[in-house]
């Protein structure tokens, strides 16, 4: 076999037996235009309507620094509660068999199916003061409803079938006599969950983590109902971006709008550099 | 280090898989669990290592009990029919495994792990792949790492899951011979597990015949190719014919005829004829002999194999002719088993 020179610094690959490359690939560059690309280049161009100075001081802006912190804060440590109890859900529902598993199995998805609107009213109800789960934490000092730690309680309520969902599978393909081969090598249960398992599951719970996160992020209706939405303390930005709107101020709006899409983007980015780590270091 | 297995019985879920079985293994001794899928070999093989627990019964090594004893306490070599290489680590690190997840004092420095790999590396003869990561080897080679890693730990046995049997045959025989020399030299106790009789044969110094989850017959390979004890072993070590006879004043019948085999100890009744195909007596009259009709005939390798229809209920055997023979040319065929077994019909 003879290898082409690498003239070029890089080269489309050389495309398999399947045939349909140039088609597939010009479908999927235009479907991505008009869905995306599109609708957010709009974005970005309205909002740099509005020239540098405006721009800057309405990122800077007190409020609007606060709703992004509060925003991406929340989401992160959802994200964060969210891949530690996902892949404990996962590992429960891969690893044993009991009764209503299936059960257990299809109340994961739920958070995808019910409208957020629904999610956020149900969790204020029961973590308000006087709710269910509310009353036994008031006595301790702890309020839910109506502060920030309610936004995490929704977002991690929202985010939670995205980590299950994407380590679940790949947790159903662990062989088995990878476990057993180290512990006839005479590793214990946590040496085997430390150096074997968690390993072999780290890209997967990093892109349940990242999924989680975008999601939180961008959550809206049911962050709402449970924030009680105090300037500064509680809004969310994508709740300042529609305060925005009602009041017919589309440049704050969008330019609100466009320090989301860029910070999302960043941290999605970095979240995809450090799972292609990963990825390379452990398989 | 002796493994003795006591009177092992293991169900899963009310299903026997193994009733009880008893075996000895000797220091050293590099033994072979032979059986058709489905025998319990597997699954003694796990109940030694630990893997599973005995429903019933107990497994010595040495003199101490092992069935109380976690995988981790009792420090055997595994060896997986699919390798179960650690993926997201490299050769060394594979083989330093075991090392550096003892604890205290008996975990030796990094140092002396890395030393040790490489020392196992050079003796499974895979020398400066300490780098590679287990998917940048081929199959033959990842075994021989799994075996490295097994032996890290200096394991009292041995265990081995048909070790050789994800690999193609060329790499089978090349590795079975490099086995067999790893363990002369380093003489762990080795048990191992296959459903290739050829690889048992060979490589083992006592074959254990299993069958249904019980032990048919432990010996030599000359012990169970010549002195099967069971139907089963007969007809599952080697190629064997059989013919339904009748044993009458101690000779051997067919339909109404002698066939000149005395059985002077066979209970007198129905029976089974169980010969090896190659190793028959060819004859030219017929005054006690079995003689047939040839059916069909076909060359196989270095020998011609016949089949022959035998008396008026046309039972069908095979026989194996030398090439040249001038029998093969022949309608009939007439011959007497060199050596043979009587089992009692079924």
């Amino acid at each position: 076999m003879t290898i082409a020179p690498a003239k070029a610094g890089w080269r489309f690959r050389q495309p398999s037996v399947i045939p349909g490359f140039g088609l597939t690939l010009g479908f999927s560059l235009a479907y991505l235009t008009l869905i995306i690309l599109i609708p957010l280049s709009g974005l970005v161009w309205r909002s740099a309507a509005l020239g540098w100075t405006d721009f800057f001081a309405i990122a800077t802006d007190r409020r609007t620094l606060n709703a992004l912190e509060i925003s991406f804060g929340a989401a992160f440590i959802a994200a964060a509660v969210n891949v530690v109890f996902g892949t404990l859900v996962a590992w429960v529902l891969v690893r044993y068999r009991f009764p209503g598993r299936r059960i257990v199995d299809a109340m994961v998805d739920l958070p995808f199916a019910l409208p957020t609107a629904v999610a956020g009213i149900a969790l204020t109800t029961l973590y308000a003061p006087n709710g269910w789960i509310g009353h036994l934490l008031a006595p301790l000092g702890i309020k839910v409803a109506y502060t920030p730690l309610g936004i995490v309680v929704a977002l991690v309520f929202i985010g939670l079938p995205f980590v299950v969902r994407t380590v679940q599978p790949i947790m159903e393909e662990i062989d088995k006599e990878v476990e057993e081969a180290a512990a006839t090598l005479g590793a214990n249960r946590f040496q085997i969950i430390t150096r074997i398992l968690f390993p072999g599951l780290a890209p997967a719970i990093i892109t349940g983590f990242s999924l989680a996160f975008a999601r939180g992020v961008g959550e809206y209706g049911s962050v709402i109902f449970i924030a009680g939405n105090l300037p500064y303390k509680s809004e969310i930005a994508p709740l300042l971006i529609v305060i925005r709107l009602e009041e017919y101020n589309y440049p704050a709006a969008t330019a609100i709008a466009a320090l989301m899409l860029l910070l999302s983007f960043v941290m999605l980015l970095i979240v995809n550099l450090a799972q292609s780590w990963s990825r390379k270091r452990y398989g | 280090m002796e493994v003795r297995v006591a009177n092992v019985r293991k169900e899963f879920e009310r299903f026997p898989a193994l009733h009880d079985v008893s075996l000895d293994i000797k220091s050293g001794e590099l033994i072979a669990l032979l059986g058709p899928s489905g025998s319990g070999k597997t699954t003694l093989l796990r109940l030694i290592a630990g893997l599973e627990r005995p429903t019933r019964g107990k497994i010595f090594f040495g003199d101490d009990d092992a069935s109380q004893k976690s995988i981790q306490e009792r420090n055997v070599g595994f060896v997986f029919q699919h390798y179960a290489l650690f993926r997201h680590m490299t050769v060394a690190d594979n083989i330093g495994f075991g090392l550096k997840v003892r604890h205290g004092p008996s975990r030796p420095p990094a140092a002396e792990i890395r030393r040790r790999a490489s020392e196992l590396l050079d003796l499974v003869q895979l020398s400066g792949l300490e780098k590679r990561y287990p998917a940048q080897l081929s199959g033959g080679q990842r075994q021989r790492v799994a075996l490295a890693r097994a032996m890290a730990i200096e394991p009292k046995v041995l265990l081995l899951d048909e070790p050789f049997g994800a690999l193609d045959a060329q790499v089978r025989r090349e590795l079975r011979r490099w086995l067999r020399e790893i363990h002369d030299r380093t003489g762990h106790t080795t048990v191992f597990v296959t459903h290739d009789q050829e690889e048992a044969l060979e490589l083992a110094d006592r074959v254990v015949v299993m069958s249904q989850g019980r032990i048919e017959q432990v010996g030599s390979a000359d012990e169970i190719y010549d002195t099967p004890n069971s139907p089963f072993v007969y007809s599952f070590i080697g190629e064997s014919s059989t013919l339904p006879v009748k044993v009458e004043d101690g000779q051997v019948w067919i339909a109404d005829r002698p066939i000149g085999l005395s059985a002077p100890h066979a209970p007198s009744g129905d029976a089974v004829l169980y010969f090896r195909p190659h190793d028959v007596e060819l004859l030219d009259g017929c005054s006690g002999c079995i003689a047939g009709t040839v059916a069909a005939s076909r060359r196989v390798a270095g020998t011609r194999r016949v089949e022959l229809e035998i008396g008026g209920e046309r039972q069908r055997v095979e026989i194996e002719l030398p090439v040249d023979h001038p029998a093969a040319q022949k309608s009939r065929v007439a011959f007497r088993p060199r050596r043979w077994k009587l089992f009692p019909a079924a």
